[in-house]
């Protein structure tokens, strides 16, 4: 398929462009192990594969659970990030970073997925919480955007009572960025993504069904209660692992699920799982490749990319979907 | 043995009974429809057979199994809903929505087979829809949509459909077609029918049980001869501005107030108009001589403020003239609505003679 197709190409652009030019055949070798100078190959191999590979995995994920929310809410700007999911694990790993980073030398990518987990499924509470008091959709947007900010808030708290070494960390990542990705991230997020999709696709059935709503749903059969808590669950956890890693990425989650439709043409789950998950992949390589490069050697937060190009698409999908009714 | 049918069966949210005791039975094929005010728990009861609700006490059984038993993968097959309130769909043509009805019987990630399609296209073509297969769901009319959802229900081919006010936004044009599409379905392919309906007229003449639902719980239960008669109907509604005459299905507004001054002289069917008219402008007044069993006597009955009447087929008596020219004198308006009188009514040409002789 062109997504594939659009990855594989938008990997290798992601390792030869930057401060170093590598070109094709030097990555080529890198990977057959030939002809390659040490610097280059250390070039490819710690830092661009990682990094690549890291945006291809989060921003997967990041589709992958906008799309589940978009379906959960029936809501179309539906996305971990504007529902304060986001932010929510972000401040729960803000909090382990800061306070446990005194007595652990080292803190594993578990653990950061583990905390992350937790602040998504305490924000994701929140807004469950509100959703049934609330039954306006543009309501339930509001409250989980300010869910977002008060997360915010208290994460800018924290680091500003953090020890100076832990700022310069913590201010790059609690921006979003794909920057310092070790191969020890990419194995665990690659685990944790994967398996979770996984789940996903095996439940698209019940997905198709839920397209219908609720009482449809109900009516042929599918356990509503366990369907419900797996879409939450498996959707945290999709945001989870973004936001340990890469910090909170905007708009990736909203927007992506909506152009894969556009392409597509249909609203199948079998193919959106699979399309909003290489759509994401690609949407966030090439975002990323713009972060690093457009001014270069400064490089930008990945979420001010993203909006550049989420945006509009939010927007778009308002409009027409005013002028649909 | 019915195939379906409740035992002692209370319904309600959360434990705590609306309904009590409901008991009801219906056979294949038949047609089953719950009527009465808003909010006395219509939809509940369907909610609960539909198993979309817990049952709050007693049995409900599916071809002699309890309700309980049949499991929520097999429910499905033998069970399908069609529910009011739109639907947002994305992206989905009506066939998409259709096929969803086959979700019951296809595998883990839900892939269609050849023989499901043709499943689907059988049920499309059924309640004649094939032409909007490809349509957008959203893009089609309420009463589209409605056979839409009438044939993805089909596609789970169930013995028993449950419907909650299937009809309530169509225009009656398509709510005929729609009933009629029921009929056909329980005539041609023995499946039950459970609905709810506002609509009394259609209720009466579609259904073989009624169940009368109250503000005080399940009032009546039967066929609907048994049903409306003794004027139950404006008491089920607690009907007291306006009135329904139960033998004719006539819905009518209040009747004027006030000292009438106004006589017509109607009858055959003739009246009801002028009734209606000055019903609208507020003028009470006094009607006859119409035999009981007039197209005019209903009407009459609901908006005059007096009626002469006689016994149906009989000769108009003596003491009946007397006392519409008793009424006459007291009115100083008059309208004849007809000009020509049966052997039997002599009367009333007599009545005709004295008006006209009056209006000179």
């Amino acid at each position: 398929m062109v997504l594939a197709a659009l990855l594989v190409i938008l990997i290798i652009l992601n390792i030869c462009i930057g401060s170093v030019h590598i070109t094709v055949r030097e990555v080529i070798g890198g990977f057959t192990g030939v002809e390659i100078s040490d610097t280059a190959k250390n070039i490819i191999w710690q830092i661009r594969l990682p990094r690549a590979l890291a945006a291809t995995v989060l921003g997967g994920a990041l589709a992958l659970s906008g799309y589940l929310l978009q379906t959960f809410f029936h809501n179309p700007i539906a996305g971990p990030f504007v529902l304060g999911i986001s932010s929510g694990s972000k401040l729960a790993v803000a909090l382990v970073m800061v306070f446990l980073s005194e007595t652990l030398t080292h803190i594993s990518s578990f653990m950061l997925i583990a905390a992350a987990f937790v602040g998504a499924a305490a924000a994701m509470g929140f807004v469950l919480l509100m959703s049934k008091a609330v039954d306006k959709m543009s309501m339930l947007i509001v409250g989980g955007v300010m869910i977002g900010y008060i997360c915010s808030a208290i994460t800018d708290i924290v680091v500003t009572f953090a020890q100076d070494a832990d700022i310069v960390n913590l201010h790059n990542w609690s921006k979003g960025s794909f920057s310092g990705i070790s191969w020890e991230n990419v194995t665990v997020m690659s685990f944790t993504v994967f398996v979770t999709s996984a789940i996903v696709f095996g439940m698209s059935k019940p997905i198709s069904a839920y397209q219908l709503g609720e009482t449809y749903a109900k009516s042929m059969g599918v356990d509503i209660k366990l369907f419900r808590m797996l879409l939450v669950l498996l959707s945290s956890v999709l945001a989870a692992s973004v936001t340990a890693f890469a910090g909170p990425v905007s708009f990736v989650g909203i927007a992506v699920p909506h152009l894969a439709k556009r392409l597509l043409k249909t609203a199948k789950p079998i193919l959106m799982i699979p399309a909003s998950f290489l759509g994401g992949a690609v949407f966030c390589l090439f975002c990323d490749l713009l972060a690093r490069n457009l001014f270069a050697p400064t490089e930008m937060s990945i979420s001010t990319v993203t909006a550049v190009f989420g945006a509009p698409v939010v927007i778009a999908v308002l409009i027409q979907r005013k002028r649909g009714r | 043995m019915y195939f379906f049918s409740t035992e002692k069966m209370s319904v309600g949210y959360d434990k705590k009974p609306i309904l009590e005791n409901i008991e009801i039975g219906v056979e294949r094929g038949e047609i089953l429809t719950l009527i009465g005010p808003n909010g006395a728990g219509k939809s509940t009861i369907l909610k609960s057979i539909a198993k979309q609700l817990d049952l709050v006490a007693g049995t409900a059984y599916i071809d002699g199994r309890s309700l309980s038993d049949i499991s929520r993968n097999e429910l499905p097959r033998r069970q399908a809903q069609v529910f009011t309130g739109r639907l947002n769909t994305e992206l989905m043509t009506c066939r998409d929505v259709v096929a969803m009805g086959r979700y019951p019987y296809t595998g883990k990630f839900g892939i269609l087979s050849a023989e499901d399609y043709r499943t689907v296209d059988e049920a499309m073509e059924l309640v004649r829809i094939t032409a909007l297969a490809h349509m957008d769901f959203n893009k089609i009319s309420d009463g589209q949509r409605q056979r839409v959802m009438m044939a993805r229900a089909l596609c789970q081919r169930p013995e028993l459909i449950l419907l909650d006010e299937p009809v309530t936004y169509l225009d009656i044009k398509h709510k005929l077609e729609f009933l009629s599409l029921l009929q056909e379905m329980t005539r041609k392919k023995n499946i039950t029918v459970i609905m709810s309906l506002h609509e009394l007229d259609l209720a009466r003449k579609i259904s073989d049980k009624i169940l009368c639902i109250g503000e005080n719980g399940t009032e009546r239960y039967g066929t609907p001869e048994e049903v409306f008669k003794d004027d139950y109907i404006t008491s089920l509604f607690h009907i007291d501005i306006g009135s329904y005459g139960e033998s004719c299905d006539t819905l009518e507004l209040e009747p004027p107030k006030g000292e009438p001054r106004t006589f017509v002289l109607a009858g055959m069917g003739t009246g009801m108009d002028t009734f209606r008219k000055l019903q609208r402008q507020g003028v009470p007044f006094v009607t006859g001589i119409i035999y009981e069993n007039d197209l005019d006597y209903p009407i009459a009955k609901a908006l005059a403020a007096h009626i002469i009447c006689e016994a149906p087929f009989s000769r108009i008596g003596d003491e009946k003239l007397d006392e519409a020219k008793c009424w006459l004198k007291r009115c100083n308006n008059i309208i004849c609505c007809r000009d020509r009188f049966g052997d039997w009514e002599s009367g009333n040409q007599k009545l005709y003679n004295i008006l006209t002789n009056m209006r000179l």
